[in-house]
């Protein structure tokens, strides 16, 4: 670990002027932030603690939506009544996630910012595009079992780890950031960036934005939602796939889905292409196979990584006919 | 035998542990003392070329950089082996001598700072530029280099009896595969940790250690220094698995970081660093072919295993040892063959060679009664060895029968229907698997004293280690009951060289090697005193014989009237005596090789065993007893396991495992069950999770944490089912207990796949069984 500065600050705009000048982090939870600095991965030179920050509530705003801190931790929002009702998959993905001590310090933000945890990112010894931009990707040719199998480049393939992002890029969420410039907000599914040429660029920030709180709309037909996810460990474990389902179905037609996959995808991955197949099309098995075949069309698997693929199209499948009643 | 053997008494140090008073080797926060860190080689063959430590040594809070360019005066420890006393994880690799590197993350220099962080720091400052080889790195790629060791720790290697080729060509039912098992690493949650701090020329070492004697001995021939200057204490181990009976570098580096720096030297491997120099089971390939007649007689078993070992250490995974002593079979062939690659040495873990090899010869059983269309434990049963296959000898107690038929009631394995694929429970296939456990009965020469204090208290030490099995409680009721005082006023100290020689906590060896002279010494002890009594004219017991004389509850009485007696305490508190003492050794050894942990010289004070207590040969006058020739020892047991799969995305839990044991006298119902649940759960990990993965390319370890290496969380563990046949070896020790911590962990894998099979109709000869096998 390197020489760093550590300050605590008492609100948004402490810790966005602390943030000035580059080579900090804000931390809060610290369940992967302070892990990359121990293994030489993340460097900051400045460590800004928001823990204080007022942003700790979970709020039901007039509108519907449901208004989640950026500093609530996992646990709490996945036993908040209101998430377990009317976004049950939401609340499973975050406790599939982790440990129980994970979770209990674990922030929503931060959630959102861990890094993937391809274990050639992680040890500085081996070349990664994503932590040297330009060294090359050792993955490519190595041990890519855990690796993604949509939207990586040829740059990088390592997997979004998250599970609850899975959940929030399903159900529209949006993030909403302060920064230097003032506030904005961030569409869920525009707030990771795919690989492509910058590995290294993972999400929409800009340099000392600090993510204030994760807005969930009303989704009405999430009450019958799924998130299932395939690890090799009963728990504490990281998906290989893993899926987040809602759908509409009314008098047999499926009138609205929502699916979006984890553990396959190098960011926590919406799938347009099944949800196209699922709307409009009868609630039936076929269908739900249907969808699975298209939400994988374009992936492109690695040696140790194929299995996904399958493995994706099954579990999709079989979520999807579950969660519209179709088993 | 007053009833404290064998109760359920919990672990005597649990309130230490569970209030953080146990204080582990990493805890000892000696005066002035410094924080070493371990740096390891990035490369996995080749050599350093230059080595630059300016930056380092500048950094702030640096006090010193060892490295193969100041680092002097270690020897070259050749020929190590237990028999001299250590066991050294790597003989052929002195550490920092050379500017050689034989494998990834070997060390390659220490730092040693004022703080933990000051040190880490330094260390990522170290610049080095190195000239790289193409590494070795898997079996294929060796393979023609492969050897076939005769021996290894006395045992032969390479064995045949009849004609084993012959008798498989011949066979009506053939059966013939390969399975294979990969790299799994111990993963203690306590890290290697070793404190060491010189006082002139004498060195103490706080280190975590399953063999004190081991490491001090070790420690010792490397610097050149007189064995007994050294001294080593580890009163608490957070689990070893095996990781922790040799002696790795780091121990050593401590003490030269200490001597170097001229204060004590504190250094803590990192998870990571577990993962290298700190050995790591090997990966075994196994060729398993019987033959058998068609009513399920073996008629050929050839067990043929390939495994790897590194470039500067041998350890060898032995998994064909047990295979000609589980079954009768008139031809037979055991055969080991090694490659040398680019990794970190392996060692000893949990059932070494058993748990790989008992997946694959029990899998293969499995995969015979199904060829055979018959009942699994009827082809067991018909090839049940009433004595010992290997030379014939009477087995000193084996009950498998009975295990078997317990674990099948237990589990409701009549209700099982055979045909694959055939249960299910709402989505989930179900399977049945079973397979049978082994494991040598274990024990070597030890020793112990017992102190009998006029306040009535007694403590009882030994150098041995509780590696969290369990050792500070069996030998506190051990010597309790010896003594006839209450558990609550008997001590029992462990951990520390200065108290009598004991063998490495490997190899299940500790209750029965350390049992028998805890309970010798403790009879001489208590002998001691009742001869003060006998001899003292104001005791109520003066002039009586011995022999009349009984204990209870720490009161010495006439049997003959049992109101005329006195206390311990009032015997020696009236003569004027504050203690007194004994000391005994037993020579008893089952191990092949006689002087296997030896080296055990006799002190001179020690009192011997009289034999007036023991009732067992070789507890008598430290000769070794002629059971060790007589009999054969073994351990067995009957593994039964439920599993559920997922069909469709191949996901396999276990829902059930029963394990009926046959491991003699049972010492302490509660640590005992939680050996074997322990045993059990190291082979779940096996069978369905756990694999060490290398670079293809460079060959460094990319499962290198607990998030990657997937040890089974609670989670992964169903109810455990542990039972215990119960029954005394009578041959073992006068108190009849074998050890049982690496019994659990046999035919557990086997159990799991032969069980997946059942549910799947899929065989996976490929441990470990990951979903992606299944889909």
């Amino acid at each position: 670990m390197d020489p760093f500065t550590y300050v605590q600050v008492q609100d948004n705009g402490a810790a966005i002027s602390a943030a000035r000048g580059g080579e900090a982090k804000f931390v809060a939870g610290g369940t992967n932030l302070i892990d990359l600095m121990k293994m030489g991965v993340e460097r900051p030179r400045r460590l800004i603690d928001i823990n204080p920050l007022p942003l700790q509530k979970i709020e039901l705003l007039p509108d519907g939506t449901v208004r989640i801190g950026a500093l609530v931790r996992n646990s709490d929002m996945a036993y908040d009544a209101t998430i377990r009702k009317r976004y049950p998959f939401l609340s499973e993905a975050l406790l599939s996630g982790a440990s129980a001590q994970l979770r209990n310090m674990a922030t929503v933000g931060g959630n959102l910012m861990q890094r993937t945890r391809c274990p050639y990112f992680y040890d500085t010894v081996f070349a990664c595009n994503k932590r040297v931009p330009g060294a090359g990707c050792a993955a490519m040719d190595g041990y890519n079992r855990n690796h993604a199998v949509l939207g990586t480049s040829d740059k990088c393939i390592a997997a979004h780890p998250s599970d609850m992002a899975v959940a929030l890029v399903a159900l529209d969420a949006t993030v909403r950031v302060a920064g230097p410039r003032g506030e904005r907000t961030i569409p869920m599914a525009d707030f990771h960036l795919l690989p492509g040429e910058t590995p290294e660029r993972e999400t929409a920030l800009e340099p000392g934005e600090l993510i204030t709180a994760v807005d969930v709309p009303d989704v009405p037909f999430a009450v019958k939602s799924r998130y299932v996810k395939v690890r090799d460990r009963a728990s504490y474990e990281f998906a290989l796939v893993s899926v987040a389902a809602a759908l509409a179905v009314e008098s047999g037609t499926i009138r609205a889905a929502r699916v979006a996959l984890g553990g396959v995808g190098t960011k926590p991955w919406r799938s347009a292409a099944a949800e196209k197949i699922l709307v409009g099309a009868p609630a039936n098995k076929e269908t739900c196979l249907a969808a699975a075949e298209a939400a994988f069309r374009e992936a492109r698997p690695h040696k140790y990584n194929a299995f996904k693929v399958e493995m994706g199209r099954r579990a999709l499948a079989q979520t999807l006919a579950t969660v519209g009643g179709m088993a | 035998m007053n009833g404290i053997i064998g109760e359920p008494l919990d672990r005597v140090d649990g309130p230490l542990k569970v209030t953080g008073g146990a204080r582990y080797s990493a805890e000892f926060q000696l005066k002035n003392l410094a924080q070493g860190v371990c740096v390891g080689s990035t490369i996995t063959r080749g050599r350093i070329r230059t080595l630059n430590t300016s930056d380092a040594e500048a950094a702030p809070g640096v006090i010193a950089v060892l490295t193969h360019q100041n680092a002097s005066g270690l020897k070259h420890v050749r020929d190590q082996g237990p028999a001299a006393g250590s066991m050294v994880g790597e003989v052929d690799l002195v550490p920092l001598q050379s500017d050689k590197i034989y494998y990834d993350g070997q060390y390659i220099a220490v730092v040693v700072a004022g703080t933990l962080e000051e040190a880490q720091h330094a260390a990522t400052l170290i610049k080095v530029d190195y000239e790289e080889q193409k590494p070795v790195l898997t079996i294929d790629q060796a393979l023609p280099q492969a050897y076939e060791p005769k021996q290894v720790f006395g045992r032969e290697l390479q064995a045949k009896r009849g004609k084993p080729d012959q008798a498989f060509s011949d066979a009506a039912v053939q059966f013939e595969q390969t399975y294979s098992t990969p790299v799994e690493h111990h993963n203690p949650i306590e890290l290697q940790a070793c404190v060491a701090e010189w006082k002139g020329d004498q060195l103490t070492l706080y280190d975590s250690t399953q063999w004190i004697m081991g490491t001090r001995n070790g420690v010792a021939d490397f610097l050149g220094m007189p064995r007994e200057s050294v001294r080593v204490v580890s009163h608490f181990l957070g689990g070893g698995f095996g990781c922790k009976g040799s002696l790795w570098p780091h121990s050593v580096l401590a003490a030269v970081a200490a001597r170097q720096t001229g204060r004590p030297v504190k250094l803590v491997l990192t998870r990571q660093q577990m993962f290298t120099c700190t050995g790591h089971r090997g990966r075994t390939v196994q060729q398993i072919s019987l033959g058998a007649t068609n009513e399920g007689k073996l008629t050929a078993v050839r067990h043929l295993t390939t495994t790897a070992t590194s470039m500067v250490g041998e350890f060898i995974e032995t998994a064909g040892l047990f295979s000609n002593l589980l079954y009768a079979t008139p031809n037979l062939e055991v055969g080991h063959k090694v490659v040398r690659l680019n990794h970190g040495t392996p060692a000893q873990m949990r059932a070494p060679g058993h748990a790989p090899g008992t997946y694959a010869f029990e899998a293969a059983m499995d995969e015979l009664a199904y060829q055979l269309k018959m009942d699994p434990i009827e082809l067991r049963l018909a090839n049940y060895a009433e004595s010992s296959p290997k030379d014939g000898k009477p087995w000193s107690g084996k009950h498998l029968k009975e295990c078997y038929r317990r674990g099948a009631e237990t589990i409701g394995w009549a209700q099982r229907t055979p045909e694959p694929r055939s249960m299910r429970e709402g989505d989930y296939l179900v399977g049945y698997g079973m397979a049978t456990a082994i494991y040598p009965c274990n024990r070597s020469p030890s020793s112990a004293k017992v102190q009998i204090f006029s306040d009535g208290r007694a403590v009882a030490a030994c150098s041995t280690q509780d590696i969290g099995t369990g050792t500070y409680t069996i030998m506190t009721q051990i010597a309790a009951e010896a003594l006839d005082m209450p558990v609550g006023q008997v001590e029992f100290r462990l951990g520390d060289s200065l108290f009598p020689e004991a063998p490495v906590s490997g190899g299940s060896q500790t209750a029965a090697s350390v049992g028998p002279p805890v309970r010798m010494a403790a009879r001489n002890a208590r002998s001691k005193v009742v001869l003060l009594a006998m001899a003292d004219k104001a005791s109520p017991l003066y002039g009586q014989a011995e022999e009349g004389i009984a204990v209870e509850n720490g009161r010495l009485f006439l049997i003959s009237d049992p109101g005329r007696g006195e206390t311990y305490g009032q015997v020696l508190t009236r003569s004027g005596v504050p203690m007194v003492e004994a000391e005994s050794r037993t020579e008893f050894s089952t191990r092949e090789t006689r002087s296997h942990e030896g080296n055990l010289a006799v002190p001179a004070n020690a009192l011997q065993a009289t034999g007036r207590d023991s009732g067992h040969p070789g507890e008598t006058s430290g000769q070794a007893g002629r059971e060790s020739e007589l009999y054969a020892f073994q351990s067995f047991g009957a593994q039964f396991v439920k599993v559920r799969v997922d069909p469709v995305v191949g996901t396999v839990r276990a829902a059930r495992c029963v394990s009926v044991m046959d491991v003699g006298r049972v010492l302490n119902q509660k640590t005992a069950r939680n050996q074997i649940m322990g045993g059990v759960i190291f082979g779940l990990g096996m069978a369905l999770l756990e694999e060490t993965v290398y670079d293809p390319n460079r060959g460094r370890i990319v499962t290198r944490d607990l998030a990657n290496y997937h040890l089974p969380v609670n989670a992964d563990v169903p109810e455990i089912d542990v039972q215990f046949i119960g029954e005394p070896d009578p041959h073992i020790s006068s108190i009849g207990a074998r050890g049982i911590g690496e019994i659990g962990t046999t035919g557990t894998a086997a159990a799991i796949a032969n069980a997946v099979y059942h549910a799947t109709g899929k065989r996976i000869r490929d441990l470990p069984i990951t979903p992606e096998k299944l889909l």
